[in-house]
């Protein structure tokens, strides 16, 4: 290891050769990590093959493919044809699966991100500022904790889904009941991950970075957004990624009961409704649907507990 | 006086993702009877982590004992089982810790966790063993000792609960007690409190101490013998008036001159040692200070030195007069050998 | 308690502190919150800084050393007193006069772990201040700023784009130190700079902010609590105890002559490494453990642990006063 010794006005130093490591951002220190976990790495590709399963599947069946009755055809076992059967009014599951998949997974990415970002909000802003503003926060906060989800679920969505009118984007339609569905899981999530980020900006707050970037005279907005935010990324990156799955699985058991989103949109969870009278005779009405849902929800439960390891600010590795 | 600790050779590695630790590499030293020896070093050094593997208290893995004995009265403590060392720990050596609060228990009182002690190893009943345990903690100067015996750790103060930590060491009254930094977090008024509790607590039972530490002001006031450690490598051993009066390894000298004194008006500028502390996770060819070493020539990139003694008789040989509150203990060191692991003979500047 | 006398000098002091005060409220109850007591941190203490001094600031934990430097910046609103820096009264100050001392006095903190945002990288943690108060105006200047203070603290500006975590603690302190000199100020608090470095690492920092104070004609107040490395670097030192000084004085007057008993018994505390010397001396080892500064004791709050306490500093708190030009001690025993 060479070492030079230089005086610089007076200032006799080592130049910092020692620094062998390569630059590695923090970005790289938390790939590495997360390597490191075989289930999140399994569950981390299960998850983008099924994204490419629901959205590179679009390009094989059309949508009208996948609502397309044909009463001849119905309940077949799956074959060659039909690969996955062939539900109670003809229409191809495989198809359906793909479209539903869509749906699923937009419906979970969504609904995340209302959550987020009503979380964030709140959360910060009672966490930095503390006193009343926090206590006032905190209250409301508790008492949309007390509304129980899945009832209010049940209850808005058969209120509004006929209201709503159906949604065309993109060429498609979606039923309104789908934007109902996003809201009303959004809105009744969120005190969760409010709550996190509240514990950690109080933590944050006294640490002494922020204390010096007070003593530099930063203004209150930066150091909300440039220092603090960006040290709390990992529990909000894994909350978020674990109420994707529990936005899919809500809406599964809604659509299950009958409550959810409305045909012709497929979801894999109202596919499932369809198939309770048919569960011995038909397996695979459910099997299909049913394994689809599993598979998504265990890939993102395992993909958030290796990000959470990965993230988790006290492990020093190179 | 016979050799109540010796450690010959000792090699420890941690094995991370990171790659492997060279925590200790090599390290032999003694411990006599009646002695106070000081192991002094920077974070890093191995001090604490050579300790720690004597008493069997790393984790394996990712901990390694690569090689080395630790032979206590004859017996090697590194080949014994885990049950034979839960019967040394705390009954014939004990050790207390820099941080209290994490050692002691936080939801079991300090009556509880004294008693236990004392019933596990001295087979002592209930009756018995609180009867000792307030004596105990009168003796570590705990006012009401008594009505303490309910509390919980988090009740006493830094001090308080160093204290406590010395009583539940003391309690079976172990032949040595390995110290590793117990005052370092403490305020230097409590820290004088405890170093005289210590010492008093030492001449009272006769007891051998090993006392690891960074700071040279509690060694000088402390030890008979001083070993120095660097990157996990014993580098200085002698007796403590020896070390500080003529230090022969120039980390040892550096140390010495990078500290401000309480006690004189300033003189010069302190000594700063250039660089960096050694990284842990390369296994050293030559010796680990020539980065920051002044003195270093060809062959200490090469080859890494061995303890030796410094030429001579082996001996310190100094045989000025002491002031008479030098313990005997220390006058007794001074015959210890001054040994260095070094290529370079600092006063006369040519390879030793 | 008085402060001392304004020295006879052209100019005035730097950094001027009169009876600073700053309490912690305790509150009780969960819905609606009300104060019940206070931790007196800091309990009216008063002193000045000349220019170019050291200023050092002793005491052991809870005395309020840490807070009053905190106190001092503006960190925490001060509760009773005033603060002047560079002729500015910092309570009085709106905003931008904050915002324009805040340039002038900066910190230096203890950990190095700590005081730095483990998400930045050096460039941006050393350019924030210029960024802040809008200093220099293109970009290329600030980054000739930016790599010109590394080298000043001993840091190769090839580093710029590292994080923190791949620093050593000398290092990460050194960033600190380049981060403080950024928007070129006046006078400088090191809170305990060094406490959590190694001992061989403790004498690069210390000979760094020496040169820097040199180069750049810095003025510091250095809080800490070794005494040993007070008196290597400090003019004048200062000794807290539970919120109060209780003596002042001249960096040699004050060790070779302490007056207060406090200052003696931990002057006496402090271990030397020599060990003829250290053996030989007698210590005044205190008893009992320092006090909470919750419910501070009566009168002098020293006169529970003191050796030479009499029935009258129970009753009252001892005067500030200028034993020896330019000692001053509060204590009824001098």
């Amino acid at each position: 290891m060479e070492s030079t010794v230089r005086t610089t006005g007076g200032v006799a130093h080592l130049l910092p050769d020692e620094l062998e490591a390569p630059p590695l951002s923090l970005g790289e220190l938390t790939w590495r990590r997360f390597r490191r976990h075989k289930m999140a790495l399994f569950g981390g590709v299960t998850l983008i093959l099924l994204v490419l399963y629901s959205f590179g599947g679009a390009f094989i069946f059309s949508e009208a493919f996948a609502n397309r009755t044909e009463t001849g055809a119905r309940l077949q076992s799956p074959s060659a044809e039909h690969p996955f059967g062939t539900d109670t009014i003809g229409r191809d599951i495989l198809a359906r699966t793909i479209y539903g998949g869509q749906i699923s997974l937009l419906i979970g990415l969504t609904a995340m991100l209302v959550e987020v970002f009503i979380g964030v909000l709140v959360g910060s802003l009672a966490g930095y500022y503390g006193g009343k503003l926090d206590s006032l926060l905190m209250r409301f906060t508790e008492a949309v904790l007390t509304v129980p989800q899945i009832f209010l679920l049940l209850v808005m969505a058969k209120f509004f889904g006929d209201k709503i009118p159906n949604l065309e984007l993109l060429g498609r339609t979606f039923s309104g009941s789908v934007i109902v569905i996003i809201l009303i899981i959004g809105l009744t999530s969120w005190p969760y991950l409010a709550r996190i980020v509240r514990a950690e900006f109080l933590s944050l707050k006294e640490r002494e970075f922020i204390l010096a970037a007070r003593a530099t005279g930063t203004p209150t907005s930066q150091i909300i957004f440039r220092h603090i935010l960006p040290n709390s990324i990992a529990p909000i990156v894994v909350s978020a990624t674990l109420g994707v799955a529990s936005a899919i699985t809500l809406e599964a058991y809604i659509s299950f009961l009958g409550l959810g989103v409305r045909p012709p949109t497929a979801t894999w969870g109202n596919m499932l409704e369809g198939a309770y009278n048919y569960i011995e005779e038909a397996y695979w009405l459910w099997l299909f649907p049913g394994a689809l849902i599993v598979l998504i929800v265990l890939s993102i439960n395992f993909l958030g507990d290796g990000l959470r390891d990965a993230l988790d600010p006290h492990s020093r590795a190179i | 006086m016979s050799n109540l600790l010796e450690v010959q050779n000792l090699k420890t590695r941690f094995h991370t993702p990171e790659g492997t630790v060279y925590a200790v590499n090599g390290v032999s030293f003694h411990l006599k009877e009646g002695e106070t020896l000081a192991v002094v070093g920077e974070s890093g050094c191995g001090k604490s982590v050579t300790m720690l593997s004597i008493l069997g208290l790393i984790p394996i893995p990712p901990g390694k004992i690569l090689s080395g004995s630790a032979l206590y009265l004859g017996n090697d403590l590194l080949q014994m089982s885990d049950e034979e060392l839960e019967d040394v720990r705390g009954k014939e050596i004990s050790m207390i810790f820099q941080d209290p609060m994490t050692s002691l228990n936080p939801v079991l009182t300090i009556g509880r966790q004294i008693t236990e002690s004392l019933r596990t190893h001295l087979g002592m009943d209930h009756k018995q063993a609180t009867k000792r345990a307030i004596g105990l903690l009168e003796a570590v100067g705990i006012p009401g000792a008594a009505s303490r015996l309910g509390d919980y750790p988090h009740q006493f103060s830094g001090g308080m609960r160093q204290r406590v930590m010395i009583a539940m060491a003391l309690a079976c009254q172990p032949q040595m007690l390995i110290a590793d930094e117990p005052t370092t977090a403490l305020d230097v008024t409590i820290q004088a409190q405890i170093l005289e509790l210590a010492i008093q607590l030492r001449d009272q039972f006769g007891m051998s101490m090993i006392w690891i530490t960074h700071d040279l002001g509690v060694v000088a006031g402390l030890a008979d013998r001083v070993v120095v450690m660097y990157a996990g490598y014993i580098v200085e051993e002698g007796d403590v008036i020896t070390i500080f009066e003529n230090p022969r390894h120039p980390y040892t000298m550096a140390l010495l001159a990078a500290l401000p004194r309480v006690d004189r008006h300033r003189e010069h500028r302190l000594k700063s040692i250039p660089g960096a502390p050694p990284n842990l996770l390369v296994e050293q060819r030559g010796c680990p200070f020539a980065p920051r070493c002044e003195y270093a020539c060809e062959r200490c990139w090469e080859e890494n030195p061995a303890l030796t003694p410094i030429d001579g008789s082996g001996f310190a040989g100094t045989s000025t007069s002491m002031p008479a509150s030098v313990p005997a203990s220390v006058s007794a060191s001074v015959s210890a050998p001054h040994r260095i692991a070094c290529w370079v003979d600092i006063k006369t500047g040519k390879q030793r | 308690m008085n402060g001392p006398a304004l020295p006879e000098q052209h100019a005035p002091p730097l950094v001027q502190v009169q009876n600073l005060k700053k309490h912690f409220p305790v509150t009780r109850g969960i819905v609606f919150e009300r104060q019940v007591g206070a931790v007196r941190a800091v309990d009216g203490i008063s002193f000045h800084i000349e220019r170019g001094e050291t200023l050092g600031l002793v005491g052991e934990s809870g005395c309020g050393k840490t807070t009053a430097g905190r106190t001092l910046l503006g960190l925490y609103p001060a509760t009773e007193g005033s603060i002047t820096i560079d002729g500015h009264d910092l309570r009085r100050a709106n905003a931008h006069e904050l915002l324009a001392i805040r340039r002038k006095a900066q910190m230096i903190f203890q950990d190095p772990y700590a005081s730095l945002n483990p998400r930045w990288t050096v460039n941006a943690i050393v350019g924030e201040p210029l960024r802040v108060h809008q200093l220099l105006k293109t970009e290329k200047e600030r980054d000739e700023r930016i790599k010109e203070l590394l080298e000043l603290v001993g840091l190769s500006p090839r580093h710029l784009n590292r994080f923190p975590h791949e620093f050593s603690g000398g290092q990460r302190q050194r960033i600190g130190i380049a981060r403080a000199l950024a928007s070129d100020p006046l006078f400088i608090v090191c809170d305990e700079p060094i406490s959590a470095l190694d001992v061989s690492i403790q004498a690069q920092v210390v000979n760094l902010l020496e040169d820097l104070q040199d180069r750049l004609g810095l003025t510091y107040l250095f809080i800490a609590h070794d005494l040993s490395m007070v008196r290597h670097i400090c003019d004048r030192v200062a000794v807290m105890y539970l919120g109060v000084i209780v003596e002042l004085a001249e960096r040699d007057e004050l060790y070779d002559n302490p007056l207060h008993p406090y200052t003696q018994a931990l002057l006496s505390a402090v271990p030397i490494p020599d060990p003829r010397k250290d053996r030989a001396r007698r210590r005044t080892i205190l008893a009992g453990d320092v006090p909470s500064p919750l419910n501070p004791p009566s009168g002098c709050r020293f006169h529970p642990r003191c050796p030479v306490a009499m029935e009258h500093c129970a009753h009252t708190a001892p005067e500030w006063r200028e034993i020896n030009p330019g000692h001053w001690v509060a204590c009824h025993a001098v």
